[in-house]
């Protein structure tokens, strides 16, 4: 799904917890998340702190679209 | 009799479902679940012990789930390592690959698997590990078997191996040299090669050179005027499924309006869950944005870092999905994406 998003020329980023499989499958940006049934917010925190770390992620999902790559590129969180 | 160990996911491990996905590693004595096919499958071995981990474990610690695993073996005896089948499970099959390529570089045993042609964990393994080409869901399980059985207990005899297509596995990449009951040499069947060629005559090449699919990058966008689009292959859907979008191998997807929303609703407010059954729902039904961020993409707009988001959201299930369902599902939701002007995609996976 993501490469043919790509393929349509619309700039995609892939967030995701098992990055080794988003490469296989050629994804261009990606970016990591914590776990495969909460990606974005562990339940077992406190709210404020599942807010922190979505935003943040996001933020840097956002920043990667921004961001020329010349390869398969994982952003750091 | 040699002795063999097998690693099974929790489910095949008996430990239990999707809500023991964050099962730690762990070693049993004898066989467990599935094992006991394999150890009766087997002629001239016996499967000491079981290796059990949860798939999400495995998928989110992998550093130490495989620290902790290699430390089980350090004291066994064992000449074989059996893992899976997976079948067309994506966590299970990545789990397979990465335990039996670190079993093989730290004990150098022979490492057998067997997965669906579908599972990524083919593409990421197949040049460390012998992959079996296996069903795409359990109920395959008395076929894939019965083929780890049959390659491993050949491995202990010291039987002849014959190379990927004979056997069965997936093509390891490594060059195997025969000589061919008729004794034609290289160059002669070089020269039929190309004369069949240029005559348009069908002809097999005996070096497939194996295609790389990749896409070229798109160009980064200007976040401050750009319309940006969330899409998920994480099964959340409004409470009532209007789609009835399957919950594993999806052929289905929905496009679903977040126009006037700051945030997902959750399930008990009647709004949003997920219906996939690749994991557990627990956490995305308590908050659905923890898997479609919803909530902090409606920030950066009002931060003004985006430009704006879009007013719709996609999405489907992405456990079990045939490649071929995925890419048709893309390219339908291609149409609303490009006919609304959306510049950039944030697509969320489980």
């Amino acid at each position: 799904m993501v490469k043919e998003i790509e393929k349509a020329g619309i700039t995609v980023v892939q967030m995701a917890n098992l990055i080794p499989v988003s490469k296989t499958v050629g994804a261009n940006r990606m970016v990591p998340t914590i776990s495969i049934p909460y990606p974005l917010g562990d339940p077992k925190t406190p709210k404020e702190e599942q807010w922190k770390l979505r935003y943040h992620r996001v933020g840097v999902a956002l920043d990667a679209l921004a961001t020329e790559i010349e390869d398969q590129t994982v952003f750091e969180v | 009799m040699k002795k063999g160990i097998l690693y099974l996911n929790q489910f095949f491990g008996q430990i239990g479902g999707e809500d023991k996905a964050d099962y730690a590693p762990a070693i049993k004595e004898g066989v467990v679940g599935a094992g006991l096919l394999l150890n009766n499958l087997l002629e001239d071995a016996e499967i000491t012990h079981t290796l059990i981990c949860g798939d999400n474990f495995m998928g989110s610690n992998q550093d130490e789930a495989v620290e902790k695993l290699l430390g089980f073996l350090e004291d066994k005896e064992f000449d074989i390592f059996f893992a899976g089948p997976a079948f067309q499970a994506g966590r299970y099959g990545n789990a397979c690959g990465v335990i039996c390529k670190a079993v093989k570089e730290k004990f150098n045993v022979p490492v057998i698997t067997s997965m669906h042609e579908e599972n990524p964990g083919v593409d990421m393994f197949k040049k460390d590990v012998y992959i079996f080409k296996g069903g795409d869901s359990a109920a395959k399980m008395r076929k894939d078997m019965p083929k780890m059985a049959k390659f491993g207990n050949k491995l202990l005899k010291n039987e002849e191996i014959k190379g990927a297509e004979v056997e069965g596995y997936y093509p390891r990449g490594i060059r195997f040299e025969v000589f061919l009951d008729d004794e034609t040499p290289a160059c002669d069947r070089a020269i039929d090669m190309l004369l069949k060629k240029i005559n348009g005559e069908p002809f097999v090449s005996e070096l497939p050179i194996p295609e790389l699919d990749r896409v070229p990058i798109a160009p980064a966008i200007k976040l401050a005027d750009a319309k940006i689009a969330l899409v998920t292959s994480g099964g959340i859907v409004p409470v009532d499924n209007p789609d009835k979008i399957q919950s594993s191998a999806a052929t289905r997807w929905g496009r679903y309006s977040i126009a006037n929303l700051e945030r997902l609703g959750n399930k008990a407010e009647g709004a949003f869950k997920t219906i996939h059954a690749g994991y557990d729902p627990a956490a995305a039904d308590a908050d659905p944005n923890v898997v479609l961020p919803l909530d902090a993409l409606k920030a950066y707009e009002k931060e003004g870092k985006i430009g704006s988001i879009h007013d719709y959201y996609y999405a489907t299930v992405g456990t079990g999905t045939a490649e071929g369902e995925a890419k048709r599902m893309a390219l339908e939701i291609i149409e609303y994406l490009r006919n609304d002007g959306v510049d950039a995609v944030i697509l969320t996976s489980c």
